[in-house]
């Protein structure tokens, strides 16, 4: 029992569970998937479809956050993807092109706050702050750079990405496997994510080991930059439009949170690429299950802060010991 | 002069300069009338960061203000409308700001969850309650808040001091006593600096974090109530991202982010930064507002840069 309360899955997966156990009482037929025109549906298809982006923000959300950094600046960044490749579409760029731009501007926006955090030595909640408050600034502006009045596009290789599907998989489920593994493989089967969890333990030590830690520092915010990037060009082709002022508003907050659910401290040291998939996985449950359950949506916030707190309050072994108490001193 | 003072007095620099130089290009800019009104429109937002100026001295993080601004105006333009008096209401939601801002601090000491997670469900939360209370704007028509609107301080060359802004000033030179003469003011700047020596010292540290995020709570609820009363009206969505801009004034009043740095007077001028540089945009009259976002963070960076080069954040750290 003790290591069960203990492991650092049990309390995610529980509330996971929970979420899903409430969902199949209330809406019957939940679980169900079926093949419509050629593809899975079904709730929990849709959860897992709707839940990408910011799992994809929140994977390289981890690894910054493991680095003891935080990057406040992606949904700017989801901001100035969208913009660019409304921009470059409307300038007759072939569409495999844009898509390599895209990717390349999520990996300057990182290398740019990369570069404030790592060479400059500016706290990572300011250095990103900045592009945080001007990247959606800097969104409108590419806007206006080709008139500005209509952002709206069609690019069937950036739809076929965003809302095809492979087989009957959706194509962007098959996309994050490939990048969740990707990262995997370069977190925990290289040497990179143990710098980068011994630069987020204490940069100083790491440093007198023979760490590069600026280099490290400075790759991880590229990482997220790029995963940012991918998680922009599916939310920009989902709406076939670029949106600079509201596209992946609170999506940071909702990245670290997914982070936070899945166990990882924002003391940074830890990477849980698994548990942070399961952190964004609740998040989109709770709110599919919000939506479901006939609330009316305005309650999906209220919702989500309470479940959040009560994550949080049984992670915590303070307030777990002391409603243990609780329990005990009733029965006695 | 004092090491500790170089950085409030490269933000008033900034300012000034900022200042003259829309002078300089704009007529009439360089006025009382112009700074009356910076200091009016930007009231509620300073008001609030002089609140997160204690919670980020203390080490900490304040994110519910934007949502605490916005329900407590929604919330207050409700009560309007069944029949309470602003002043009434305000009292209320005061009140409950501090509670609110109470149990942050309890949770966030009691279980050892970081400030930015509980404060983030805090901002969930009331953005969440902005919606139940209401999805409207609603206006608030009580005759006091014409009465609230009239009060104002000449000013010589024919600007004025509006009634929001008379509140800002005087919630701050309160704010600058707690910090700088008290010993609750002390012992934030002491948990700020070093937690553990402070816990060393004897420092009440569950007590004093209660208070700074009360205090937080209070200053960011006087802010919604300013800003109700300001607009006369309540919206559900009102303060969205506010918290940001909080954070950004005190980071330019000169605060360091890591605790223990700092002093409220710099967030006074941080926050006239950022309106002044909206205000320079506005009477640009040809630049389109993405430019106010861009330039805030343009000058953001700058500020940190130059502060950072010509003052050295280690090196006050040490010294402080």
């Amino acid at each position: 029992m003790r290591a069960l309360t203990g492991h650092r899955a049990t309390w995610p997966l529980l509330a996971l569970v929970v979420i899903l156990i409430v969902d199949g009482i209330i809406a019957p037929g939940f679980f169900a998937i079926r093949i419509v025109e050629g593809r899975l549906f079904g709730t929990p298809i849709d959860i897992l479809y709707r839940a990408m982006p910011i799992a994809l923000i929140a994977l390289g959300m981890a690894v910054v956050i493991g680095s003891k950094g935080i990057d406040l600046s992606v949904g700017s960044i989801v901001a100035v993807v969208g913009a660019t490749i409304a921009w470059r579409i409307k300038a007759g760029d072939p569409h495999f092109v844009i898509l390599l731009t895209a990717l390349a501007v999520g990996i300057l926006c990182g290398m740019w706050n990369g570069f404030l955090v790592a060479v400059l030595n500016i706290q990572p909640i300011i250095a990103t702050l900045i592009l945080m408050v001007s990247g959606r600034g800097i969104g409108l502006m590419i806007n206006l750079i080709y008139g500005g009045t209509d952002p709206s596009f069609e690019s069937p290789l950036l739809q076929g990405l965003s809302v095809g599907s492979i087989g009957y998989v959706p194509t962007r489920l098959i996309l994050f496997a490939g990048l969740f593994v990707a990262l995997w493989l370069l977190i925990r089967r290289t040497a990179l994510g143990l710098f980068i969890e011994s630069v987020g333990g204490n940069a100083a030590a790491a440093n007198l080991a023979g760490i590069n830690a600026r280099l490290i520092t400075f790759s991880v915010y590229v990482i997220s930059g790029l995963c940012t990037a991918w998680a922009g060009i599916i939310l920009t082709a989902d709406v076939h439009t670029s949106d600079p002022v509201s596209v992946a508003l609170f999506s940071e907050l909702d990245a670290i949170l997914a982070v936070v659910i899945g166990g990882g401290s924002l003391a940074g040291g830890r990477i849980y690429l698994g548990m942070t998939l399961l952190g964004a996985l609740v998040i989109q449950t709770l709110a599919t299950s919000i939506l479901m359950s006939g609330l009316p949506p305005e309650y999906n916030l209220l919702v989500k802060a309470v479940v959040v707190l009560f994550v949080l309050l049984l992670q915590s072994n303070n307030a777990r010991d002391a409603v243990f108490t609780l329990f005990r001193r009733r029965k006695g | 002069m004092k090491e500790r003072y170089l950085p409030l007095a490269a933000t008033v620099t900034v300012f000034v300069a900022l200042f003259v130089t829309g002078g300089i290009f704009y007529k009439h800019f360089f006025s009382t009338l112009v700074l009356g009104h910076i200091l009016a429109d930007n009231a509620f937002i300073i008001i609030a960061a002089i609140g997160t100026t204690f919670v980020i001295l203390s080490g900490g993080i304040d994110l519910s203000i934007g949502s605490m601004i916005g329900f407590v105006g929604v919330t207050m333009a409700h009560l309007d409308s069944l029949g309470w008096h602003p002043l009434a209401s305000a009292v209320v939601l005061l009140a409950f700001g501090v509670l609110f801002g109470a149990c942050q601090g309890f949770i966030i000491d009691f279980c050892g969850i970081q400030a930015f997670i509980v404060t983030l469900a805090g901002l969930f939360m009331l953005r969440g309650a902005c919606f139940m209370v209401s999805l409207d704007s609603v206006p608030i028509r009580h005759p006091f808040v014409g009465v609230f609107a009239d009060v104002s301080i000449p000013l010589p060359d024919g600007g004025f001091l509006a009634s929001s802004a008379i509140v800002m000033l005087v919630v701050l030179v309160i704010a600058i006593v707690i910090a700088h003469f008290t010993r609750f003011g002390t012992n934030v700047y002491a948990i700020g600096g070093d937690r553990t020596s402070a816990i060393l010292m004897g420092v009440p540290i569950r007590r004093t974090t209660v208070m700074i995020y009360a205090l937080g709570g209070f200053y960011s609820a006087l802010g919604g109530v300013i800003y109700a009363l300001y607009t006369s009206s309540g919206y559900p969505l009102a303060g969205t991202g506010n918290e940001l801009n909080a954070i950004a004034a005190v980071v330019l009043g000169g605060t360091l982010l890591t605790g223990g740095v700092g002093m409220v007077a710099g967030t006074l001028f941080g926050g006239m930064i950022l309106g002044l540089i909206a205000t320079l945009i506005i009477f640009n009259g040809s630049l389109n507002g993405a430019w106010i976002m861009i330039a805030s963070g343009v000058l953001l960076f700058l500020f940190i840069v130059v502060q950072r080069s010509l003052v050295g954040s280690f090196n006050i750290r040490r010294s402080a």
